[in-house]
Order: structure tokens, then sequence, then C-alpha cells
């Protein structure tokens, strides 16, 4: 009745084409955007920014990265976290080398040296696929783990080799260090999500995107009507690395503050993230968001209401904790393989029956 | 679905947020995870002192303590989690018993001014509280264990360790990593030959390590290990038949659960610390009439002088003497963090204050001032004796090597400042 | 020369922690052959055997934690022990037990989904698996005691000590380790060749359908494997937690099976087995040759970058099925 898009038309292929074709859901994104923006940093408290907001932001980044990579590319990688480490350590290097430089400049550079890292790492996936991919991908997690404990120039000498990240400002803004408020934290991060998200839905709708899809869904037919495995597969290794990158200098520089790489970026950070994916749904943009959303708030939410409202033991309350998120996972597996993502499409298509089902 | 969720947890928040009148101190703990063993100990401690506390004396100075308990599963992202949703209800330290949480804080609790003390691990150069202003480590940090355990090797020798080799075994991370430069600074002046010796966590197989040692025959072993390392590295020893009196290990590779898996073979390993240990102290008595018979205990007091136990313990006797001083120093009972840094600042723990509280001789004698946030850095060695399933106390209290670690901390916390923009205040 | 036989005792050594890999290995094997799922939890299953199997020997209250906190009582223990080989027997009946609820609450009903959403599942079973196992059981750090002998072999290193005149070490445990795995391995081989049930299980391997088509019960055949894979567990963690005690860590030991995996391939027992050898064998010479060059602690990669190397020569493993592919 209300979600429908009866006399929504359409008189041009650019409006077509277009990311949210009817009217309600373009309303929908311009409010959350306007939410987001308008509303959040003004009310925003430490305890929201660093349990909730910032980690998801974060997060989203790199399962936007990692889903072009696994649900677009259809690569398995178990490497998230060793790459967020290469992007943590880039932007470390980066803004204690070049002080006056803009952090906005360092984390970018920072996914760049990411993503030519994780080219590197995606060369073994033009002979390996499946499962052997994504434990051939544990090598980089490991590997650069190790490198970036061993080798102390990575760390600039300190003694324990934990890397803490100085004030850096944006507009006269402090958004690393301790100073940071909750607002700038936050909206430092928005900025960069609502930045990829566009470049990443842009990507994935045109020739790349395409490409990728062609080499997930067989690879021997998308050889045959002319794409390179070659290029597209180090291109879907290199965009995914960019993003994950960033995402691992802002989870270090923005909400960390302070790092050590075996404990921050270890693998369960990759499972983390690779859950998220999943959870949200595979090859989608709204997926890694509500994937994002979904890991992050529920372990915060358990924890508080089985420890804060029912007053349970803290071990206990944890234990019960993993057992739940556990079982939440096999039955989302098993209620929607696909995610997320495709609940909710399957919810748009009911209301827009609604209240008419037939 | 979203407000809903809001919904709950902010009445989750709601709930959790303790009465603004009382002591606030958080137990940042972890019962789960790859070091929940070890946490679980150490937290019960903490809380049951507190709890004796208020049940027996009703608080500190007529206040009432909160230890609102949250998990960190040893994890820094639920740690800072943990910090932030505890740090609204007038706090006042924190105690997060992990050195990746202590560095993230470090620089957040100069901000949100609350004090952070890591009795033991954390931050080494933390001692100078010239640039750490909220951050206390003593009685004693890695640096000092080093130096100490060096020092009973010095004295086992006849002070002279020239041509001697001492392998360090250390968790390959940066805790583990801490006492190397004090190491190499000892090696140089003792004259004996260091080899350094990495095992990346969790460590459960250490074969390539225990065989190397095998081959170079260290004179001594030093090690900084924590979880299964510790009892992988003790088996492999055992295994290998390494001496196990010529075998140390710092604090954290000193407790019960890393030597009972072992069983016997384990006689006689060493390792340091810098509390008590055993039932042997008046304060048990109480903590049986009031927390344990009545039902009150942390986890039913299962882990009651454990050294884990007694170290959660000993943390909360620091902080409740810190309040205390910080009480006496304001002139209020109801102290904000500010004041209880003062009371950090000025706290001084004899021997006969610690025999009052019925923890004699449980803990080196503490003296901090504005400079140094440290204490004294004295501790001592434990030996492990299989058949009995105890720990003894085998040395006094030990004096490290402030030649030596002085200058490095004066470096490690300059190194800090300048990369912080802090200009270090006077004292 | 001295080199030469420290790098034979590494070599030796390095065979029998490969030995300790393979019993991982192989539980991944047996399912992945069976069922064509990649089974992330089998280190959790190899800590949750051996917590089961410490709780019942030492006569454990389960869930005494849980029952304490919402009644109020100060329950832990039945007060009995139960002896060891009773014990294991209990314990792989819990096993089976285990495997036949995993089948019907989770795997029935991810039949023919796609092998990433049953790995996934998988991890989602170890968290859950993990957290039980701790409220069942407690977190504390147990010790694990079947009688198996650990230390140091006199009798090698006295023959060593005279043939070379250096005595090598060889581990106890790692003798009688690669005893089980060896029977154990001829009791499967034994099993999936000689047996009507063995035959079925290796029907349902080659071909689901078919197997099907023929009458064979595929729940029945994907409990009997989990079964099996959850035995194996059980031994896994027996000589993992003799080791170092049984606690959290024990479920990490997964991750150094995977290289193990990737070399010899996920549908081969022997390649699981000559996969851990070459595996325990490479990392421990690496990082006796070259380990001391960079630092040290080079295992846990290592590990992966040689199996990764393999890999991109022979995209199979060593034993895995030849699929004809080109990328």
């Amino acid at each position: 009745m209300l979600y429908r898009e009866a006399g929504d038309f359409k008189t041009s292929y650019r409006d077509d084409g277009q990311t949210f074709p009817i009217r309600l859901d373009r309303w929908g994104y311009y409010i959350v955007l306007a939410v987001a923006f308008g509303i959040i940093p003004f009310i925003i408290n430490d305890y929201w920014a660093s349990a909730v907001f910032v980690p998801f932001l974060i997060y989203a980044v790199a399962a936007l990265g990692l889903n072009i990579l696994t649900g677009y590319a259809g690569q398995v990688s178990l490497g998230t976290g060793g790459f967020m480490a290469v992007g943590a350590y880039a932007v470390y290097k980066l803004m204690t080398a070049f002080p006056d430089v803009s952090i906005v400049i360092h984390i970018l550079l920072a996914g760049g040296v990411t993503a030519i890292v994780g080219m590197l790492f995606g060369l073994p996936s033009l002979r390996i696929k499946g499962f052997y991919l994504a434990v051939a991908t544990l090598a980089a997690q490991f590997f650069l783990v190790w490198l970036f404990n061993k080798v102390p120039w990575f760390y600039n000498y300190s003694a324990s080799g934990q890397i803490n990240a100085p004030e850096r400002t944006v507009l006269g803004w402090a958004v690393t260090g301790p100073a940071t408020s909750a607002t700038a934290k936050y909206l430092i991060c928005l900025c960069f999500v609502v930045a990829l998200a566009w470049v990443a839905r842009n990507l994935t709708r045109g020739t790349l995107g395409r490409k990728w899809m062609a080499i997930r869904d067989m690879d021997i037919a998308a050889e045959i009507i002319g794409v390179n495995p070659l290029t597209a597969k180090l291109s879907a290794f290199a965009v995914s690395s960019f993003f994950i990158g960033v995402a691992g200098a802002l989870l270090f520089a923005v909400y960390l503050g302070a790092a050590e790489v075996g404990e921050a970026f270890g693998i369960n950070k990759s499972f983390l993230v690779l859950f998220m994916i999943i959870i949200g749904g595979l090859g989608s943009i709204f997926g890694a968001f509500a994937g994002a959303a979904f890991m992050v708030m529920l372990p915060v939410l358990l924890k508080n209401v089985l420890v804060g409202s029912l007053g349970w033991p803290t071990d206990l309350a944890a234990h019960i904790e993993l057992m739940i998120v556990g079982a939440l996972i096999v039955i989302f597996l098993i209620v929607e393989p696909h995610g997320l993502a495709r609940l909710w499409a399957l919810t748009k298509e009911k209301l827009r029956l609604w209240p008419f089902p037939h | 679905m979203k407000t809903k969720l809001t919904a709950l947890v902010a009445a989750g928040m709601m709930a959790a947020a303790p009465a603004m009148a009382d002591l606030v101190v958080p137990n940042l703990s972890y019962r789960t995870g790859p070091y929940g063993a070890n946490g679980t100990q150490y937290a019960d401690g903490f809380n049951d002192y507190f709890a004796l506390l208020n049940e027996r004396d009703g608080g500190i100075g007529g206040e009432m303590i909160q230890v609102p308990e949250c998990e960190t599963a040893y994890n820094t992202e639920k740690g800072v989690e943990c910090y932030e949703s505890t740090k609204d209800s007038g706090a006042l330290v924190y105690n997060p018993l992990s050195t990746g949480i202590t560095y993230q804080l470090i620089p957040k609790v100069s901000v949100d001014k609350k004090v952070l003390y890591t009795p033991g691990y954390g931050r080494t150069s933390a001692k100078n509280g010239k640039v750490f202003e909220w951050v206390f480590n003593a009685p004693a940090n890695y640096w000092d264990g080093a130096s100490v355990a060096i020092k009973y090797l010095l004295d086992e020798n006849g002070g002279d360790l020239s041509g001697k080799k001492v392998a360090l075994v250390f968790h390959n991370s940066a805790y583990g990593k801490e006492p190397i430069r004090t190491l190499e600074g000892l090696a140089e002046k003792h004259g004996f030959e260091l080899s350094q010796i990495p095992v990346d966590a969790p460590g459960q197989e250490q074969k390539s390590q225990w065989l190397q040692i095998r081959r170079d025959k260290p004179d001594y072993v030093i090690m900084y290990g924590w979880g299964v390392m510790n009892q992988a590295a003790i088996q492999e020893a055992a295994n290998i038949r390494f001496p196990m009196e010529n075998f140390i290990g710092i604090w954290w590779s000193g407790s019960e659960v890393d030597v009972l898996p072992v069983g016997e073979k384990a006689n006689g390993y060493k390792a340091l610390t810098f509390n008590g240990v055993g039932m042997d102290y008046p304060v048990y008595d109480d903590i049986k009439t009031h927390l344990i018979e009545t039902g009150k205990a942390s986890q039913g007091g299962e882990h009651v002088g454990s050294v884990l136990y007694s170290r959660g313990m000993y943390a909360a006797v620091v902080i409740s003497e810190a309040i205390r001083k910080a009480q006496e120093v304001a002139g209020t009972s109801a102290i904000s963090p500010e004041q209880l840094r003062e009371g950090f600042e000025q706290l001084e723990i004899t021997p006969e204050r610690l025999a009052e509280i019925g923890l004699p001789d449980f803990g080196p004698e503490i003296k901090m001032s504005c400079d140094n946030h440290g204490g004294s850095g004295m501790a001592r060695l434990q030996q492990w004796d299989a058949s009995a399933k105890q720990w003894n106390l085998i040395t006094e209290f030990t004096e490290p090597d402030q030649e030596i670690i002085a200058p490095l901390i004066q470096q490690d916390s300059e190194a800090y400042a300048a990369e912080s923009g802090i200009t270090p205040r006077d004292c | 020369m001295d080199q030469l036989v420290f790098a034979a005792e590494v070599f030796l050594n390095g065979l029998m922690t490969g030995v300790m890999y393979a019993l991982v290995a192989l539980g991944f094997v047996l399912i992945f052959k069976a069922s064509g799922v990649f089974n992330y939890a089998q280190g959790v299953l190899a800590l949750f055997a051996a917590l089961t199997l410490v709780g019942i020997q030492q006569g454990q209250v389960p869930f005494a934690h849980l029952i304490n906190a919402m009644l109020g009582t100060h329950i832990s223990s039945f007060g009995w022990t139960v002896p060891a080989l009773l014990a294991i027997l209990l314990t792989a009946g819990v096993m089976v037990l285990l495997a036949f609820l995993i089948e019907k609450l989770v795997l029935q009903h991810l039949v023919g989904q796609e092998p990433i959403i049953l790995f996934m599942a998988t991890i989602g079973l170890a968290y859950f698996l993990e957290g039980l196992g701790d409220v069942m059981w407690g977190a504390d750090i147990k010790t694990l005691d079947v009688g198996l002998p650990q230390g140091i072999s006199d009798g090698i290193e006295a023959v060593t000590g005279e043939w070379f005149g250096y005595g090598f070490f060889i581990d106890r445990l790692d003798i009688w380790a690669t005893i089980i795995a060896a029977l154990l391995v001829a009791a499967l081989v034994a099993f999936s060749q000689y047996t009507k049930q063995g035959r079925a299980m290796r029907a349902v391997a080659d071909d689901h359908q078919a197997a099907l088509s023929v009458g064979i019960s595929l729940r029945f055949i994907w409990v009997m494997v989990w079964s099996i894979a959850g035995f194996v567990a059980l031994v896994a963690g027996i000589m993992w937690g003799t080791k170092s005690g049984v606690q959290f860590s024990l479920s990490l030991i997964a991750l150094k099976a995977l290289p193990v995996l990737m070399l010899g391939g996920f549908t081969s027992i022997p390649g699981a087995i000559i996969g851990g050898l070459i595996i325990g064998v490479g990392e421990k010479l690496f990082e006796f040759l070259i380990g001391p060059m960079v630092g040290g602690a080079t295992e846990n990669w290592f590990a992966y970058v040689l199996a990764l190397l393999f890999l991109v020569f022979r995209p199979q493993g060593l034993f895995g099925e030849r699929i004809i592919e080109r990328v």
C-alpha cells in the first residue's frame, strides 16, 4: 500500500539504472543519510561511539572490501586480519614520517599500500581456488602478523612493539589521539564509509563488477567471453584490499589509538569479517552493512542484557553469549543462507504486495 | 527492530550503572578466552578483597565500594567497550590485567582523568610519573622482574655471572619483548651471554625452542610467558631434563595452573612474585567468616589462596590503601579520581601497615611520589614444591638494579612524551 | 658434523610433531570426504572431548557452575573418579551423541547448500561448543592423565649417544602418539575397506546421489562419520591435552592442521599423514636453519607458506582428487 512502484515512471535510461529505483527507497536512503550526518553527531556520546557506531562503520568498510572479493569475485579470503594490519602499520608509518600531511591522505595511501600487498598475495588465486585458496590466504595472515611483530622498523623501534596513534586533525578537529571527541571519530568514519560505499556500489555495477561476477559464476565461461582472469582476479584483490586497508587504518588510528599486531589483527578478525558478509549476504552492499551491524551489536546487546539486566555472573554470561552467537549463526544459515540482504529483499517484496497479497 | 534493539541496549545500560554515591572500582576481568583460566583467579581475588571490606568494615571510610565486573576476554576492543561503559558511572581506577588494553587506555585515562593501576604489567616506563600522570605500576614492573631474576642468579654464583649463558624464552608479543633491553644491558654489565628464544602465541607447540635450549645448554632460562605457553614450556623443560631450579619465570609464569599439569616433574621450578602466597595470613580468617561461609565469595571461593588470587587481592589492597590515603588527604570520604591520584602519589605501604590489615610481609614496602609511580620495584622468588602442591617463598624482597633500569625508563618515557606531544611536568 | 647431527634430531622431532598435526587433520579429512563439509569445529571438538574426558574421569558435575549460579548451591563433584579406559569409552559415547545432535539440528537442514555456507555453519558450531564446553565443565585448566608416559626416552638417548656422540631427544609421548596414530589409521582403513558401513561411507564420498539411489542412508552415514571424527578428535585431544593441559587453547590446534590439509589434500587419509610429516619436518628444520637469522618464531607462518608454495605447483595437494580445472 505504502510501498510500491506504481506511478513511479522513468523517462530515461539513466533514471532506470539508478541505485534506488523506487521512490520510497530513495527517500529512505536520504533520510538515513540525513539522520547519520544531521542528528547522530549531536547526540552521540563516548559509549555509543566506542561500543557501537565507530566499530560498526569501520567493520562495514572491511565487510564491503571482503564482499567485493568473496561475494562479487568469488575468491574466499581468510587474510583480512593481515591486510588490516598492513593498513594500520602503513598509516602509522606515514603519520609519524610525514606529520604535516593530512591524515585523510594517509589513510587513503595506507589503503593503496594494502592494495599492492593484497595483489601480491592474490597471485596464488590464479592457480588455486575454493577452500585451498581460503587456507592459502591464511599464509598472508600469519606471515604479515609475524613480519610486523618482528621488524622493528614497522613500529619505530619502540621497546614493546606497540604502535600509538599521535594526534592528527582534520579541519582543526582532532580525529586521532586521545583527545578526539566522539563526534569527530564518528564523522570521519562516516565520511569514509559513505564515500567508499558509493565507490563500491558503482564499481560493482560497472564493467569491473560484471567481470568479477562472471569469474565468480563460472571462470571458464568468463574467459571464453573475453574476461581476462588475471586482471579480473587481481583487480578484485586490489580493490578489496584497498577497502580492508582503509578499515585497518581507521581501526588503528581512529578507534583503538594503540595496537599490537598479534592481538588486534589476529585470525579472529579474518573470521569476524567473513561472518559479517555471510550473515549479511554475499554479493550485496546492503548485506555488508547489515552483517557488520549484526556482528558488532549482537555481543554488546547480549552482554548488556545478560549481565546488565539479568545480573548474571560475567563469566557465565560470556560463555552463554558465545553459545547464543554460535547458535544464531547456525540458525541464520539454516533459515536464510543468503543472509540478511536476502531477508530484506523478501520483506520488501512482501511490502509491495501488502495488504493485498494476491 | 532497530529501535527495539536500541531500547534494550539502553535499558541494559541503565541497569548496569551503579548508584553514584559509592566508590566505583570496575573490574575489567577475563574469565573466557585463551587466558580465561588465569584471569578468573585474579578477578576473584580482586572482587573478594573489596567484598571483605564492604562486609567487615562497611567499605572504606564509610563509603561502600562497588566493583562492577566487565568481561574483556583479553580482547582490546571489548576492553575499550568495557572502559567506555563503566567510565561515566563514577569509576575511579582501572586494572585491566592486559598489556594490550593498558596501552589502549593510557592515552584515554589522561583525557578522561581516571587512574590506571597496572601492578606488574602494562607499560613499564609508566613508572615515570612526570610523563604518565595517571598511570601507576607499583610495586614492580617487567624490567624490575628481569633485574631481580639476574640479581638472584648473581647471588647464586657468588656475584659473578661472566661466561654464563642465559636464555630468555618469551611470548612473542609486546609483553614478552619488554625485558629484552634490560637483559641486554645487564648482560653487558655482568658479562653473561643472552640468547633470545621467541614463542609465538598461543605456544602449545614449543619443540623447536626446547631442542635449541637442549643443544645450546644455557645455564639458566628466564621465561616471560602467559597462558598455555607456560604449561607447555615447563613440560618441555621437564622433558629435556632441564634442571628446574635453573628455570625462572616472571610472575605471570608462576601460578598453580602453570605447574600443576606437569605434575611431579615441575618440582623445583622457580618464579618471581611480588605478593605472598598460601593461606598463612590472618586476613584469610576474615575472608572465611565474612565471605566463604556466607556464600558471598566470588565463584564460591574455590581459588582462595592461589597465586593469582593473591595477586588480584594484592592489587585490591593497594587500591584500597590509596583510597584511604586519598580520603585522608582530601578530607572527604567520597573522593574523585583526581583525589585518588593524589592518594596514589602519596601512598606509603609500610610492613607495619600490611601486618595491620592482616597481610604481614605480603608485599614489598611501597612509597610513591609525584615522579615515581612504580614504587621500589622489589620482588622475590618462589619455588614450586610438587609433592606438597604449593609455592614456597625462597628469598626476601630484593631491589632491582636501578642503574640499568632508570635510564631505560627515562629514555622510553621521553620517547613517548615526544611522540604524543606531552610536556613532562615538574616534580 | 655437529650441525648435521642436530639437524637429524630436529628432523626426527619434526616427524613426531607431524604425527600430532596429522591426528588433528585426520578428523577434517574424514568429514570432508564423506559430506563435503570443511569442519572448522574439529579443533573445538578435540577440546570438548578432552574436557568431557577429564570431567568424567574426575567425577565433575556437568553445568555445576550454572546450577550454582541459578540455585545458589555449591556442588562441584560427585566425589568419585572413573578409571581412564571407562572414561574414554563414556566420552566416545558422548561424542556419538554429539554427532547425532549435530546431524539432526544442523547438517540436516543444510543439505545441498554451498560449501562456504556449510563451512560458516561449522564455525558457528565451534563458537557454540566452545561456550558449551566452558559452561559444562568450567574454564579452568585441567590436568589430563590417562597413563600415557611423557618425557625423554632414555633408550633412544643412550643408543644415539653411542652412535653419534650426541643423545637424541625423543619424547615418549610422541612415540606413543605415533603408535596410536598408526593403529588409528589402520583401523580406519580396515573399517572403510572391509565393513559394510565402511563401503557405504566410501560410496557416499564418491557420489551422494548415486549412494542414495542404491539405498544407502545418507543421514546414518553422516552421523557415523561425525562420530568417527569425534573419536579422532578425542584421541587428538588426549594427546595434546596430556602435553599441555586441557584448556581453551587446545581448540587452536585446528590452525596447525590446516596447512597439513592443504598439502595432503582435503580428501586423502594418507595425504593427511604424509602432509603432517612434511609440515612437521619442514617447519622444524626451517626454524632450526633459517629461524636464527630472521629472529625465530617462524613456525606459525612457515607451515602455511610451505603449503602455499606447494599448491602453486600442485593445486589439488599431494593426494587430493585430481579435478581437471584450469583457472
